[in-house]
């Protein structure tokens, strides 16, 4: 079948990326269409067109600020037709957002008409995003920078800046916070509660804050930092900062550390200022050495995010005559109950795989819910799991496109969401991974993060569903029965409604673990055979 | 000291600055959100906070639109041309905009040139007038370089009465001529003889009797403050000031009345003021003027001081660079025409009225004015909104001149390079239209833009700096 390129050039015309998503998904809907992309002119976006196809002479000659709508058809009137519609689908979103509302275009501007403005979400790209970030500190805003592709040197800078004006820089790349119980970006529906959290892992501030209030327990204050803190070239300046304020809030009882392992030096700054308070403060380090954390009174470690919000809660629940650690010993019966449970339900599911099917595959939106199952699933698979976003570099999957034996994918990492919106806001790119490993005869579990709340698909439980029961019915006609596992990270008063989405899932036959560590476990054990 | 504490508790207003989805979760909350219509920035637009020898320029501009504001410019009396502006002599012609040679100049500015010579009695007619600047008998120059302003053409030659007012705070003072209202006149390069007669009568009657009335008002007429009322009458004072005239008329018509013998001669002055809705443009311009120059001088500002156009070229001056001129051609308006012209007929923009947007109202002011958007075909909406995209690209607001439509909220003040060139939002300006022969006249009016060219070279030049 030949097939017609058509490109169309807008100058200097601009649209943020998740409109002009949408607008490409509207075109590719079109009869004839086979292909389509609506993306401003940029070098990365270049390349994409390259590989798609789609890169015309006209188009190698755009410029960054240049509109470019791109389309692939089976006939050069199908590819018109399409280009025509372009105009009004785009013109579509001008007019009815806009009517007749002045919208500023700077910081300062909004400022002016609106001096009440005390906080700034920026989430523009990344090379514009410093600039921003520096405008809103020099006005006095704290800052959540969503912007990722902020370099070292100037997170550093803002970071400092930030500091010396008491003002939060939460960011780059920080996907949560919940500020005086408002969530900024990915954030749930949270009651207010003695607990502040710091966080320098998005989604793990989600899942622990979601925990706890499942289990009643609401927060002060979800801080997140930015996945680059506590490196060592930025030294962890903001969650030191922001321990320090929780620290002095009176409201705040039980402070809740959680980040990747950071650096060693790092490791002894948060200590020393963990220390500095009497207030229980839960510690969790997800997959690091927890040894140096349990030698201070006042500190709690934790080893999974499922375990930190299991003890800040007990923690909680203790106050206020909480001798540390006391809750440890109850936890961990807790947690010994309840993976008993877990063993022996992946018995009994472990009996519906044929001999073929060996492996395990997550597929996350969240990449400390993916990080957390690779930790867990570190002490019950015997052969190592392979990731695009790893525990150790030597298990690194060597295409991110293709599943390697037990692996874990990140689908929210960079190299997926160019052009294209996170994999918690547009769940087409785990709808085709998905099935792509259902056809895998190799696959025996399939397991989920679903993340709902603020930020997130309004209904993400209704589209993957229906691709479970496909993929299900697809294993079936080969004589296949596929198992699919999954946690829901949200609360009961999110827009989706965990009750919602946990039935909706059900009923397309996922079984719907308590937390991402449950199903994590659940499903290494089921590959495992080690139910017992 | 400011501590992350102190945001504890307190009600959350969240400036969402990328993503329309942030916005909408957040404000789905019941939470106060202020989405910006955010663009990027052209390639290569860096930052300037600093100059190179380290002179914030924050705070330098502060100190520019805080001299702005502090200016009272009164109306202290008239005298003529030759007299009372400094530089000017027997065969100098002034003009609008920046520094312009005769071969360059545009129609209507040649012909109040050539009408200006005749007036003056240096030639009989057009051919006279235009070979004696020929042979390069007449010296031309800015208006803008002695301390005047002209509208449209902004022609001023030796013989003219002009206005003399004084910026009280600073002691600076600026000139500029009556106005001769609308039609065929010689600021929009109308020649004939009904031209010059007005003209003559204007000098003969008119001034003599405005004068002999302003010497007997100690304190002259406050005209900063005359501004300000009238914008909250429905003028912005570039476009439209037929409320700024009536109340001129009502300051100065006491002693008007007292100081002249003649009731016909003080009917017919008073009938030409309130024929000519724009008599007070030529009085709330040398007061912009007058508030502006005080500012000039302060090393490190990016606001401009200075935007004028000759009808060829548009050319801006910015508060720490007074001497330099940056140009680009003049621009083509968007505008309504008077029947039987069109845009074929219009000249490019022309005069030096754009001192009104650089003081803080005219364009600056549209909210103020929602009558104005019948010239440009628009609606009083529109006017809004074009006042509030221009405080995107000044330093500052004015605490005197207030827009009752906005909650009184001060007017844009200050047009800041920078903020120009990170925004891509050109200043707005309201205007007349000339046509673009000589000794036509006025053929409508309209909106426009100022040239980017003129605000990307200030910016360049203000890197180097």
């Amino acid at each position: 079948m030949t097939m017609t390129v058509k490109t169309l050039i807008k100058p200097s015309e601009y649209h943020d990326s998740v409109s002009l998503m949408l607008t490409a998904r509207e075109l590719s809907k079109l009869d004839g269409v086979r292909d389509a992309a609506v993306v401003m002119a940029t070098e990365a976006n270049k390349s994409i067109l390259a590989e798609a196809g789609l890169l015309t002479d006209e188009v190698k000659s755009a410029t960054p600020n240049d509109l470019v709508i791109a389309v692939s058809s089976e006939s050069e009137s199908f590819a018109d037709a399409a280009l025509q519609k372009v105009e009004g689908l785009l013109k579509k979103k001008t007019t009815s957002g806009e009517a007749g509302v002045f919208q500023s275009k700077t910081i300062r501007g909004a400022l002016a008409s609106h001096p009440s403005a005390n906080v700034a979400v920026i989430s523009v790209a990344g090379r514009y995003a410093t600039d921003e970030a520096w405008d809103a500190l020099a006005h006095g805003l704290h800052v959540l920078l969503f912007s990722d592709n902020v370099s070292l040197e100037d997170e550093i800078a803002l970071k400092k800046y930030s500091r010396d004006h008491g003002l939060l820089l939460m960011g780059p790349g920080a996907g949560t916070t919940i500020l005086n119980n408002v969530a900024l970006g990915f954030a749930n529906a949270l009651p207010a509660g003695p607990v502040g959290i710091v966080s320098a892992a998005g989604t793990g501030l989600q899942e622990v804050s979601t925990l706890l209030a499942r289990r009643g327990v609401g927060i002060t204050q979800g801080i997140g930092t930015g996945g680059r803190d506590l490196k060592k070239e930025v030294g962890g300046i903001m969650m030191l900062e922001a321990i320090k304020a929780l620290q002095d809030d009176p409201t705040t009882a039980v402070l809740t550390l959680i980040s990747k392992p950071p650096a060693d030096e790092v490791v002894q700054l948060i200590l020393e200022q963990a220390s500095a308070s009497d207030k229980p403060t839960v510690i969790c380090f997800l997959g690091g050495n927890m040894d140096s954390v349990s030698k201070i009174p006042n500190v709690i470690p934790a080893r999974t995010l499922y375990e930190c919000a299991l003890l800040t809660a007990h923690g909680v629940q203790s106050l206020p005559t909480l001798v540390a650690k006391s809750g440890d010993f109850a936890v961990q019966t807790f947690l010994d109950a309840e993976n008993a449970s877990l063993k022996e339900q992946a018995n009994e599911l472990r009996k519906k795989l044929n001999p073929s099917q060996r492996y395990l595959r997550g597929l996350f939106s969240g990449g400390t819910l993916c990080y957390e199952a690779q930790v867990i699933w570190k002490d019950i698979l015997d052969n190592p799991v392979y990731s695009n976003a790893p525990l150790l570099n030597e298990s690194a999957l060597p295409d991110s496109t293709k599943s390697y034996q037990h692996t874990a994918v990140d689908l929210g990492e960079e190299e997926f969401t160019v052009g294209r919106p996170h994999p918690m806001i547009d769940n087409d790119l785990r709808i085709r991974r998905l099935l792509q490993e259902a056809r895998d005869p190799e696959t025996a579990v399939i397991m989920l993060d679903v993340v709902i709340g603020y930020g997130a698909h309004p209904d993400p439980a209704s589209e993957l569903g229906n691709t479970v029961e496909e993929a299900i019915r697809l294993g079936r006609s080969q004589k296949r029965d596929l198992i699919f596992v999954a946690s829901v990270t949200g609360t009961e008063d999110d827009p989706q409604s965990l009750s919602r989405t946990t039935s909706t899932l059900e009923r397309a036959g996922v079984i719907v673990c308590n937390s991402n560590s449950a199903a994590a476990r659940l499903s290494g054990l089921i590959v495992s055979g080690k139910g017992g | 000291m400011a501590k992350i504490n102190d945001i504890f508790g307190k009600d959350l207003t969240v400036v969402n600055v990328g993503l329309a989805g942030m916005a909408k979760s957040v404000s789905d909350q019941g939470v106060k959100v202020v989405d910006l219509d955010w663009t990027p920035p052209k390639d290569g637009i860096p930052r300037l906070r600093a100059t190179r020898s380290g002179v914030s320029m924050d705070a330098a501009n502060q100190e520019v639109v805080s001299r702005i504001k502090r200016g009272q410019a009164v109306l202290v009396g008239m005298g003529i041309a030759r007299e009372v502006i400094p530089g000017m002599h027997d065969h100098m012609i002034l003009h609008a905009g920046p520094p312009i040679e005769w071969s360059r100049m545009c129609g209507p500015t040649r012909g109040a040139v050539m009408g200006a010579l005749i007036y003056e009695g240096l030639a009989l007619d057009e051919k006279e007038a235009a070979a004696l600047v020929e042979a390069g008998a007449i010296e031309f120059s800015p208006c803008h370089h002695h301390h005047a302003v002209g509208p449209m053409a902004g022609v001023v030659s030796p013989s003219m009465p002009v206005f003399i007012l004084e910026n009280k705070t600073f002691g600076n003072r600026a000139y500029c001529t009556q106005n001769e209202g609308l039609g065929k006149v010689l600021r929009y390069g109308g020649m004939g003889p009904e031209v010059y007669a007005r003209l003559k009568w204007m000098e003969t009657d008119l001034y003599p009797a405005l004068d002999r009335a302003l010497q007997t008002l100690p304190n002259g007429i406050d005209i900063k403050s005359l501004i300000a009322q009238a914008m909250h009458m429905g003028d912005e004072c570039h476009n439209r000031n037929r409320a700024a005239t009536s109340l001129f008329l009502r300051a100065i018509g006491p002693a008007l009345a007292r100081t002249n013998k003649d009731n016909e001669v003080l009917a017919r002055i008073i009938e030409f003021i309130d024929r000519n809705d724009h008599f007070f443009l030529n009085l709330s311009m040398p007061a912009g003027k007058a508030m502006l120059e005080a500012a000039e001088g302060v090393e490190g500002s990016t606001i401009v001081t200075v935007m004028a156009r000759n009808g060829t070229d548009f050319g801006i001056r910015l508060a720490s660079m007074p001497e330099r001129w940056f140009t680009a051609p003049a621009g083509k308006v968007q505008g309504l025409y008077f029947p039987q012209f069109t845009e074929k007929d219009a000249n490019p923009d022309i005069g030096d009225s754009t001192v009104t947007e650089t003081a803080g109202y005219g364009g600056m002011a549209m909210a103020a004015a929602p009558a104005i958007t019948q010239f440009v075909g628009g609606t009083p909406q529109m006017a809004t909104q074009n006042t509030l995209e221009m405080y995107e690209i000044t330093f500052g607001e004015h605490e005197n001149f207030t827009i009752p439509a906005l909650n009184f909220r001060g007017t844009p003040l200050g047009i800041d390079v920078r903020m120009v060139m990170e925004t891509g939002i050109l200043p707005q300006i309201n205007t007349g239209i000339a046509h673009k022969d000589p000794g036509v006249g006025m053929v409508g009016a309209g909106i426009l833009r100022a040239p980017e060219k003129c605000f990307s070279d200030a910016f360049e030049a203000l890197g180097k700096v």
